[in-house]
Order: C-alpha cells, then structure tokens, then sequence
C-alpha cells in the first residue's frame, strides 16, 4: 500500500526538482487532406487537425490536475507537408499558405508548437521537396507555431549533399527574415540524418509515413531530478552511479508512462511510444550539464565529458526501457545550448566549444541543438557542419540534428535572447577555414559499408 | 473505488484534521487511512480516501482543497494514487 515516504519523494521530485512529462505530443496524418487546390488542401488540414486534436489541451490540463504531475506542453506533429502538398502547391507562397493553415489550427487548438512542415529527402528531392524546402524561409517568418524539419540522410541511403547545400542558404534566408526577433526562425528548424518518424519533442516532430492516422505519443524529462539522486552517491563508484541514474530514470519513465496510458484513453487516440529523454530548460536545477558536473567535471567540456555523458544516455535508455512498453522518438539526453544554463556558463567560461559539442553528439541523442553562431557566417560553412553531424549519424547508426542559428547582426561575445522555453544563448565561434568547394561538388554521399566495424 | 491520496504539510496548529475532514465529509469522500505525524514543529499528514461517491469534478475538488489549505496556513494537495504507485511498484 502506498506509503507516506514513496508520497513524499514523488512530490519532492515535481516540486523541487523540476519533474515533468515535457510533453504530449498527437501525431495526425494529413495524407488524407492532399487535393489539387491549395486552398481546399489547406481547408481539409485545417479541418482535421482541429477535429482530431479539438480536446488536447483540455485534456492535458485535466491529467496535470488528477494527478498532480506538471506536463509542460500540448502538441501537434503531422505528415510531411512535402508530401501533402505534393499535388497542389507549385511555387513558394503555395507552400507558404499550407504553413499559415498550420498555424491557425495551432491557434485554435491552443498548442504551442505544430511540427511536420517537413520534407524527407535522405537520397533525393522530388520538386515538391524542393519547393518545401525553398519555402522554409518564408514559411517560418510568416507564422509562429510551425517547426520544419529536412530528413538529409540516414545509414541505409546516405547523405543528400543537394540539400545539405541547399539548407546551408535557406538557414541564413530564415535568420536575415526573422532579424528583428533574434533570427528566431532558425531555432523552429531542424535538419536530420535517420530522423525518427515518431518524435514528439520539436522542432524536429512529424508524424511519419508509416504510422497510424492518429497517435499519442510522450516525452518525459527529469534532469533536475537524476541531478538530485546522483549529488547522494557523491565519490561513489560508476557502479553506484549507473544504478542511481538507472532508478531514477525508471521512476521518471513510469510517470510519462501512465500520463500517456491516461491520454490515450481520455482522447480515444491510440498510445504510440514513449520518448526517454533528458529535456533540459532554463530553470535553475533543470540541467543536463549540471548532472555532468555533479559527476565530478569541473565544467561540461572539459576532458572527460564525452564518457561521462555516454554514461548518462545509456543508464538513462537501461532504466527507462523497462518502465514503458513502448519506447522511441529520440530517447536519450538532450544538449541544447540555448535551453540548458549549465551548457551557457560552458561556453561563456571558454570549457565548451563547438567542437567539443560535436564529439558529445557522438554518444547522446540528436546533435548540435540551439546552437548560435556569428549572423555573418557563410552558408557552406553552415552546411558543412551539417554534413560532418550526419555523417555521424549515418555511420553510427543514429539519429543526430543540427538547429544552429546564425544570429543576424550577432557576433562572437555577444548573446542572443529567444525568450520561454528556449531561453538565451550565447554567440559561439565557428571554425573559418573555407569549405565551400566541398559541399558544392553536388550529388550525394554513398550509404556507408554495414560490416567491417571499426 | 476511487482512490486518491491527500497530503497536508505545514505548520502545525489548532483544527487542521477537523478542518480537511469536515471538508471530506461535506464532499462525501470517505476516508480509508490516515498517517500523520509533527516534524519539528511541521505537521505532515497523508490520507487514503475514497472519492468514488462526490459529485464534483476532480479538478473542482483539487481547487477548493487547495483553498481550505490556505485558510490553514498549509499546503494540501490531492492526486489519484495510480502516480505512486506506478513509480514505486512493478
């Protein structure tokens, strides 16, 4: 029978350590919606998404209440708009008009952030995609709840270098148009290498191809409270350590668990998978650098970072598998910049650079996130980055990111404020040395050897 | 069966049990268990009722609790169960 000591951790884990379900997340398909108009096909998506995901928030809201439990945010993913508007969109604004329906039905449901303003494009662009692609700029400075994501490349294809070129453009396009707020456009963009079809944290959430026509899927977060249980075994063993996080986690998995089984029922919506993540915010406590200093590194960066955080992501999967009968999305620890104050202090003492931040993406979920850079960097150097983090992804069989914002008018030692959940970053330096006869060769890179591992 | 776990922490004073109770009792809620003890001067109370027979909403009840806990000076909080026990039980 529950016990006032099991009462008292869990609400000590919500109340003073930041523990939250970050968010539920209903993926819609929109294949349904494609027509041969634009504005039908933007009435049809309208449609379905404020019927499908009419009660959403409300429902949220009702689950954070009985049970006490904060979850953060309510929202929306759909089917790849590149191949919803396939039929019907042949310029820009085309593109565009599809993002403001988006938006709006965002608006009417209440949710804060719509994903699925995507195109995957892992081994070529079909007009559509490229359509979608060249509208990214405009799409995002013309509303403000759609996230985009590209999908460049997976292990099976390989890389798309077409697109990884034409993305390094469309950022700095994205940055120049939303200036006046920061660039902020390029903080609702994502590119991909092995992007999941399920992810439900943003910006990088669609709602796949091959998934139902409506889904629930959660992502639970808890750094605050991992933080917390290993300062307890402070000069204990990793044996001690691994366990430590490995309960935590389960804890923390079981609660995004039943959240999701709760959702599930109330919407009449089928339960789709559980993401394990480490999400950080801004807050105080709610760090994932701070768990790698409570570790025993002086700052994240700092030789040593790369095993300690490989530690973290795997107890962290270990002790979450168990927790939930389906898991997936991104699963694993987050290493946002902008997001995490322990990651800002890094950077501001000079410990983290962003080539440190590329060697821990080899061992954690997703990849350089949030990351801001000089407004005056050039596009193949932003699509260099992009190529070296797929690459990863690619040959290690991962999913790896970039959401990297060349702040417009920004230079190094300066600081850029998003404001909310995506807090401040400071503006990073960026390697000058010239790529751009690389990345304009064209064509794509080969899908990598699948044996001979080494 | 509706199961549902109430905790009350605070300062301790005159009426707080008589005070939670009373509200339970106009609310129809029964009480299955009750564990209480003084921390230094902290009262800490966990109870196990049963809100299966209240007409109110659970989000309605969740509010007005809260408020009888501001008249006391103490903070009370009331959850379904399924969260305890789905974090400490396999």
């Amino acid at each position: 029978m529950t016990n006032i000591f099991e009462v008292r951790e869990t609400n000590k884990m919500i109340e003073e350590n930041n523990l939250d379900v970050r968010t539920i997340t209903m993926g819609i398909s929109l294949l349904d919606c494609c027509s041969d108009s634009v504005e039908k096909t933007c009435e049809n998506i309208y449609n379905k998404i404020t019927t499908k995901a009419k009660d959403l928030v409300k429902v949220g809201k009702e689950i954070e209440l009985d049970f006490g439990i904060p979850i953060v945010n309510k929202r929306v993913s759909v089917t790849p708009i590149a191949l919803v508007g396939a039929s019907c969109c042949k310029e820009i604004d085309d593109y565009v008009e599809i993002a403001k329906a988006l938006d709006r039905a965002a608006d009417t449901i209440g949710v804060n952030f719509i994903g699925g303003f995507s195109a995957l494009v892992s081994k070529g662009m079909t007009p559509s995609d490229e359509l979608l692609i060249e509208s990214i700029p405009k799409a995002l400075a013309s509303t403000n709840r759609v996230c985009s994501s590209v999908n460049v490349g997976s292990t099976k294809t390989g890389i798309d270098m077409d697109a990884v070129k034409l993305i390094g453009e469309k950022i700095i396009e994205t940055a120049e148009l939303t200036k006046d707020s920061g660039s902020i456009g390029c903080a609702k963009f994502v590119v991909f290498c092995n992007a999941p079809d399920d992810n439900p944290f943003m910006a990088g959430a669609f709602h796949g191809v091959t998934e139902a026509d409506t889904i629930i899927n959660v992502g639970v977060s808890g750094p605050g409270v991992v933080k917390r249980a290993i300062t307890e075994v402070k000069g204990e063993s990793f044996g001690t350590l691994c366990e430590t996080i490995k309960k935590t986690a389960f804890k923390v998995t079981r609660v995004g668990q039943l959240v999701a089984q709760e959702a599930s029922r109330r919407l009449d919506v089928p339960f789709g998978i559980i993401d394990l993540s480490l999400a950080p915010t801004p807050a105080i406590g709610d760090s994932v650098a701070e768990i790698l200093e409570e570790m025993g590194l002086e700052k994240v960066g700092a030789p040593g970072t790369t095993a300690a955080l490989a530690l973290l992501n795997d107890q962290v999967k270990k002790g979450g598998i168990m927790a939930s009968s389906y898991v997936g999305g991104l699963s694993g620890a987050f290493i946002p910049v902008s997001e995490d104050q322990g990651m800002i202090d890094a950077v501001n003492a000079g410990a983290l650079t962003l080539e440190k931040l590329e060697a821990m993406t080899c061992v954690c979920s997703v990849g350089l996130d949030m990351i801001a850079i000089p407004g005056s960097t050039k596009a193949s150097t932003i699509s260099g980055i992009i190529a070296d983090e797929m690459a990863i992804g690619m040959i290690n069989q991962k999913t790896t990111a970039v959401r990297i914002i060349p702040v417009f008018g920004k230079e190094i030692g300066e600081t850029v404020e998003f404001g909310g959940l995506l807090g401040y970053a400071p503006i990073m330096k960026v390697n000058e040395f010239d790529c751009s006869k690389f990345i304009s060769r064209g064509g794509r890179i080969p899908a990598p050897i699948h044996s001979f591992k080494n | 069966m509706n199961r549902t776990i109430i905790t009350v922490i605070g300062k301790d004073r005159v009426g707080i049990i008589a005070r939670v109770c009373t509200f339970l009792a106009e609310n129809n809620i029964n009480i299955l268990d009750i564990n209480q003890s003084i921390v230094q001067g902290f009262f800490n109370m966990m109870m196990i009722v049963d809100a299966q027979q209240t007409t109110k909403d659970f989000s309605v009840l969740v509010e007005e609790i809260e408020k009888v806990g501001d008249e006391l000076g103490v903070k009370i909080k009331m959850q379904h169960e399924d969260i305890f026990n789905i974090m400490h039980r396999i």
